[in-house]
């Protein structure tokens, strides 16, 4: 027999996985968030205590559905006041109303789950932090250090999110038709931020790391509930190819690789093959939402032999399309690291000057170790160390910052200035 | 659920009495407010004097306190409102866009408070 921790532990793991499923259901019953959440989360309580005695049940989520609305019933009995009538129309609904489905599988309300905990009208680090809490079914504890706040700094968050859904009226629903581009717009923009948030820290705590593949999770519960919608796709093989290089982009000392020497053999191929798939069919699937371009771009780099073979041109293609779409002076940096590839840094950097960026990038280091980079190229060695200075001077993470000290002294042994 | 539309805006951003876009404003507001009507969802709507009318009231230890001018000093000012009957927080939501001033202001939502 497995030691109790272990059982605790796939109790907790078995329960993580259906976990939105299972809220989902539960807010469906009386739409009230906060209590669903908190009969769910008592359930789980009674499982770890009830399971590793007597056995799993044959059907564990209709055990913790069950349970969980008996814990609500009681719940709602203990607060409830002589004079309250509204609160027994609820109390009936938790005790009485009927499941959907057929009892065998649990309905499916994810849907209006993530577009409830995305409503535009919360702030927008407490629909990341719900979205992890009721989907992913992360604790607050957990979410709270991926995000370096303090626990109760973040529970209150999640409080006050809570109310507010509550007393402001957002109801559990999907939005009305012709806001649903919009509104899944605003969902994917979560979802990229979680998974941003783990990508930015390629060493560092394990925790941070584990949000990219959560937010990879998200990507693939939302593309299964709205499969017809080809930007989910693009975002999705977005993360996949990006993430599908996290084990070569750290050279194992807590050092940053960059793609140019990252070592091939240890990108993760399942992932590629699985983005390539996906960038595909959301391309064939019409117009591509400005995360399928992107993801376009990952996919060449995917699909390149080496650093040199890479099919320059076709990305510098993609990156002025993409500039075109939305105006983002950061993409002007892509497209000219691209360009100095495709064609030379000469012409990289003279389109990097016109394009009138450079204002808006004074404070963005990649702009300035890109402009180093070209200008080295090019065999301006003084204007490259400046530039190098500049950079070093703007990184915020240490590795960042060692790379590109490294990058500034091989330059300035090289090339001696003069 | 009942929510209260409160519209702010520094006052004459929006077109003003004399000149050619106001007949239009006017017409929005009146085509807004038949809508609001029709679809049962108007409980009240008006629109405010400007500040320079304002007059703030306080009772300070037992002793009322009058101050001419509004609340806050701030260039955004309330000048008018809706209270509405909406079914959830994004058809209120739905509503504010469509008062012809979100063009030119903001408009905050509140929902009325219930007490049971």
């Amino acid at each position: 027999m497995l030691p109790q921790s272990d059982i605790s532990g796939q109790i907790t793991r078995l329960i993580r996985e259906d976990w939105g499923r299972l809220l989902a259901v539960l807010v469906s019953f009386g739409g009230d968030f906060a209590l669903a959440e908190d009969s769910l989360q008592d359930a789980m309580v009674s499982a770890l205590e009830h399971w590793p005695k007597r056995g799993v049940p044959r059907d564990p989520d209709a055990w913790l559905i069950t349970t969980a609305r008996r814990k609500a019933v009681d719940r709602l009995r203990r607060a409830r006041t002589a004079e309250d009538k509204a609160d027994e129309l609820t109390l009936w609904h938790w005790q009485h109303a009927p499941q959907e489905g057929d009892g065998r599988t649990l309905p499916d309300h994810r849907l209006e789950l993530i577009f409830t905990c995305c409503h535009p009208a919360l702030e927008e680090k407490s629909r990341v932090a719900l979205t992890l809490r009721a989907l992913g079914g992360l604790t607050t504890q957990e979410i709270a250090s991926a995000f370096l706040d303090k626990p109760e700094a973040m529970a209150a968050r999640l409080t006050r999110a809570k109310k507010k859904m509550q007393a402001a009226g957002i109801r559990f629903r999907l939005p009305d038709p012709e806001d649903l581009p919009e509104r899944i717009e605003g969902v994917l923009q979560v979802i990229y931020l979680i998974f941003n948030e783990g990508y930015r820290s390629s060493s560092g705590a394990l925790s941070r790391g584990d949000l990219a593949g959560e937010a990879i999770r998200l990507g693939r519960i939302l593309m299964s509930c709205l499969p017809e919608h080809p930007e989910i796709k693009g975002l999705l093989a977005l993360m996949l190819l990006g993430e599908s290089r996290r084990l070569a982009r750290s050279d194992g000392a807590g050092g940053y690789v960059p793609l140019e020497t990252q070592n091939r053999a240890r990108w993760d191929r399942g992932m590629i093959r699985e983005g390539l798939d996906l960038v595909e069919t959301a391309l064939r699937q019409g117009w591509a939402h400005p995360y399928t371009l992107q993801a376009a771009i990952s996919a060449l780099h995917a699909q390149a032999q080496d650093f040199a073979s890479t099919d320059w041109a076709q990305i510098v293609a993609l990156y002025s399309v993409l500039i075109h779409r939305q105006p983002n002076p950061v993409l002007w940096v892509n497209h000219a690291v691209a360009q100095s590839y495709a064609t030379s840094p000469d012409q990289a950097l003279r389109e990097l000057e016109a394009s009138g960026a450079a204002q808006h990038l004074a404070g963005y280091q990649p702009y300035h170790s890109c402009r180093a980079d070209l200008l080295a190229r090019i065999g301006q060695g003084d204007a490259a160390l400046a530039a190098y200075d500049q950079a070093i001077a703007l990184a915020q993470a240490p590795e960042e910052r060692s790379f590109l000290i490294s990058r500034r002294n091989r330059l300035a042994t090289r090339a001696p200035s003069g | 659920m009942q929510y209260m539309l409160l519209i702010y805006g520094a006052e004459g951003a929006d077109p003003q009495p004399g000149t050619e876009e106001f007949g239009a404003y006017m017409q929005d507001y009146m085509a807004f407010t038949t809508r609001m009507r029709e679809e049962g969802k108007f409980v009240a709507g008006d629109a405010l004097e400007s500040v320079s009318t304002a007059t703030t009231v306080s009772l300070q230890s037992g002793k009322v306190e009058t101050v001419d001018g509004p609340f806050a000093e701030t260039k955004e000012q309330l000048g008018g409102y809706y209270l509405l009957e909406c079914a959830d927080l994004d058809e209120a939501l739905k509503c504010a866009a469509d008062i012809p001033t979100a063009k030119y202001g903001r408009v905050e939502v509140r929902p009325i408070m219930v007490f049971d």
